[in-house]
């Protein structure tokens, strides 16, 4: 924004003595909402300009391949608890949680979600055999996408 | 200034940050982004963007040769690292000389001697500057002599850690091997360095830093900051100056941080943090910080001086512009993190699409941010969203004026930590001011604890 956080103080200022309670600015940069809330003010602000990319745009961003999010009937689908960078194995050269074919119970860790710099463990949520895995390893997955699915254990 | 065009290799609000300082000195800006960052706030205001990889950080922001080749493609003269990612990467720093650019930020020699943890204690103590007791181990026996000479409880560290990161509280001997064994596995694959030292823990302590800037002759500080609100070492709430220490002893704080940067000739902006013990009111020596600070705006409050500008000026000249007399400290501010994360669910991260935002402004009210209505967060980096900073008079009054500002904080489409700030600013144990590490998870304790 060309406006800066003291340009910002400034109108305030102005506005607070006077009998004003909203202003909008907008040009063709950014669009600015100062409003009297309270004692104070807030301010909403977008900004308008359109990035500068300075190379071409080589290729349009491949559509993420669509992944599939239903249920398998007879099979539990284990889903990802959140967006984030799905790792099979608890660091680089180790071996994977679970293959398929492995025994797991509810608590079985299945893998880790890397989501804003945190690590998640994902759990297999059921008891039974893994017989599917459709996520893969540094893969980035959405929320709710099934990461594999498994064959409930007789009860 | 020669310097002409300016490659920032960041994202957040620190590209904000340091775009707002290129455009108010007539520099031109390019940003380097990775995928997910293309149509960010920072890419909207910056003169040129730049894609240097995709989204994951080890393929963009991490990546050097995408970074340096980003830069040289812009025509950039130089690079301003920010905070985190490659900023205090000696590779880097290096590489981005070789190429020919200026690197705004330390000499490989200052990087080297601070990067390296265990190597930057010897330096401190060379420097003459308070120790907390401690030193590397090797083997297990080593660990047990150390530890049995500095007590329990004790932290093990990792030399490649820094930041909040790789370290590991022990309580008792019976603990001792397990713990350092972990510590050595998670330090190899997180730092690829599997060094670890260990550290007396103080019970009672604060974070206390010392902002520096020096040109390899002449070192200045610029006062003290308190980051004692922390939640598992990573910093939640700042401010400046720092409170409740007696004058005589934050002089020799930030007589002991002008000592280190004098000893290493260090060159560019740094912090150097001390662990201050609130009952034996002694400090020692943790780590530098050899980069701007996410809590830098605290300190330009109290200064009047915007940090960025200073490091841009030292850059092209290689000259200090400011003097003792320049630094002068006035009044008292107060800077909270606002985190996309879901503090009341284990802190858990919300990434997303912030659909409507409003933030507080008026005097005495900075924002420093890279969030506005429809701005994306992507699960691929820190949770930081904005920093909202209050200056008063003096502290009761930045503490007002902040929890004010803070209530008239609207986000929404992700989950914020705002309503633990106001909290954590209410409590009266915060007013009467110096409340320690310890703060935010007794806090949290007694929260859990009457429901």
């Amino acid at each position: 924004m060309d406006l800066t956080n003291d340009d910002v103080e400034e109108i305030v200022r102005l506005l607070d003595s006077s009998f004003y309670d909203e202003l909008r600015l907008k040009t063709d940069k950014f669009e600015l909402r100062l409003r009297r809330s309270g004692s104070g003010w807030t301010e909403e602000k977008t900004t308008l300009s359109t990035p500068n990319l300075l190379d071409a745009p080589t290729t349009a961003p491949a559509p993420a391949a669509v992944k599939a999010s239903e249920d398998i009937e007879g099979l539990v689908s284990i889903r990802a608890p959140m967006v984030g960078t799905f790792y099979r194995a608890p660091k680089p050269g180790a071996p994977a949680f679970v293959e398929v074919g492995a025994e797991v119970t509810e608590d079985t860790v299945i893998g880790i979600i890397e989501t804003m710099k945190l690590m998640n463990s994902a759990s297999a949520g059921a008891r039974g055999r893994i017989v599917e895995i459709l996520a893969g390893n540094g893969e980035i997955v959405e929320a709710g996408q099934v990461l594999m699915r498994l064959e409930r254990a007789a009860p | 200034m020669t310097m002409r065009r300016v490659f920032i290799a960041n994202r957040g609000e620190i590209a904000v940050r340091i775009l707002r300082t290129c455009k108010k000195l007539g520099l031109a800006s390019v940003l380097g982004a990775s995928e997910a960052d293309l149509h960010s706030t920072p890419a909207k205001l910056a003169d040129e963007v730049v894609r240097i990889g995709p989204a994951r950080s080890s393929e963009s922001y991490l990546n050097i040769e995408a970074m340096i080749g980003a830069a040289l493609r812009s025509k950039a003269d130089a690079i301003h690292p920010g905070y985190g990612f490659l900023s205090e990467n000696v590779d880097f720093a290096a590489a981005v000389r070789a190429a020919g650019l200026i690197f705004i930020g330390p000499t490989e020699a200052n990087l080297r001697a601070v990067g390296d943890k265990l190597r930057a204690r010897g330096h401190a103590e060379d420097a003459g500057l308070p120790l907390a007791p401690g030193g590397s181990i090797s083997t297990p026996a080593d660990a047990r002599a150390l530890a049995e000479r500095i007590g329990f409880p004790l932290l093990v560290k990792a030399v490649g850690g820094g930041g909040g990161r790789g370290l590991k509280r022990i309580d008792a001997m019976a603990q001792l091997e397990a713990t350092v064994d972990l510590a050595i596995a998670e330090a190899t694959a997180a730092f690829g360095d599997s060094r670890v030292y260990l550290e007396r823990f103080v019970a009672s302590g604060r974070h206390v830093e010392a902002q520096l800037i020096g040109d390899g002759e002449t070192v200045l500080d610029i006062g003290l900051r308190d980051c004692s609100v922390q939640r598992r070492y990573q910093k939640l709430i700042e401010e400046a100056p720092a409170p409740g220490i007696p004058e005589g002893v934050s002089e020799k704080i930030r007589e002991a941080a002008v000592a280190f940067g004098r000893h290493l000739k260090y060159f560019g902006l740094g912090t150097v943090e001390f662990l201050y013990d609130r009952e034996t009111q002694e400090f020692y020596f943790l780590e530098m910080n050899a980069r701007i600070q996410v809590e830098h705006p605290v300190t330009e409050a109290i200064s009047g001086l915007d940090l960025v500008e200073e490091q841009l000026a030292l850059a092209d000249n290689g000259k200090l512009r400011l003097t003792a007399s320049d630094i002068r400290l006035k009044g008292h501010a107060i800077e909270c993190r606002l985190n996309a994360e879901d503090w009341r669910q284990d802190f858990r991260p919300s990434p997303g699409v912030v659909t409507r935002v409003l933030f507080p402004a008026g005097p005495g009210i900075r924002v420093d941010t890279h969030i506005e209505n429809g701005a994306s967060i992507p699960p691929f980096y820190d949770s930081l969203m904005a920093k909202i900073i209050a200056t008063g008079d003096d502290r009761n009054d930045a503490i007002a004026k902040l929890a004010r500002a803070l209530s008239a904080v609207e986000i929404q489409g992700v989950s914020s930590n705002r309503d633990l700030h106001i909290a954590l600013l209410t409590r009266s144990d915060f007013a009467q001011g110096a409340v320690d590490t310890a703060y935010l998870a007794d806090f949290l304790a007694s929260r859990a604890a009457t429901p």
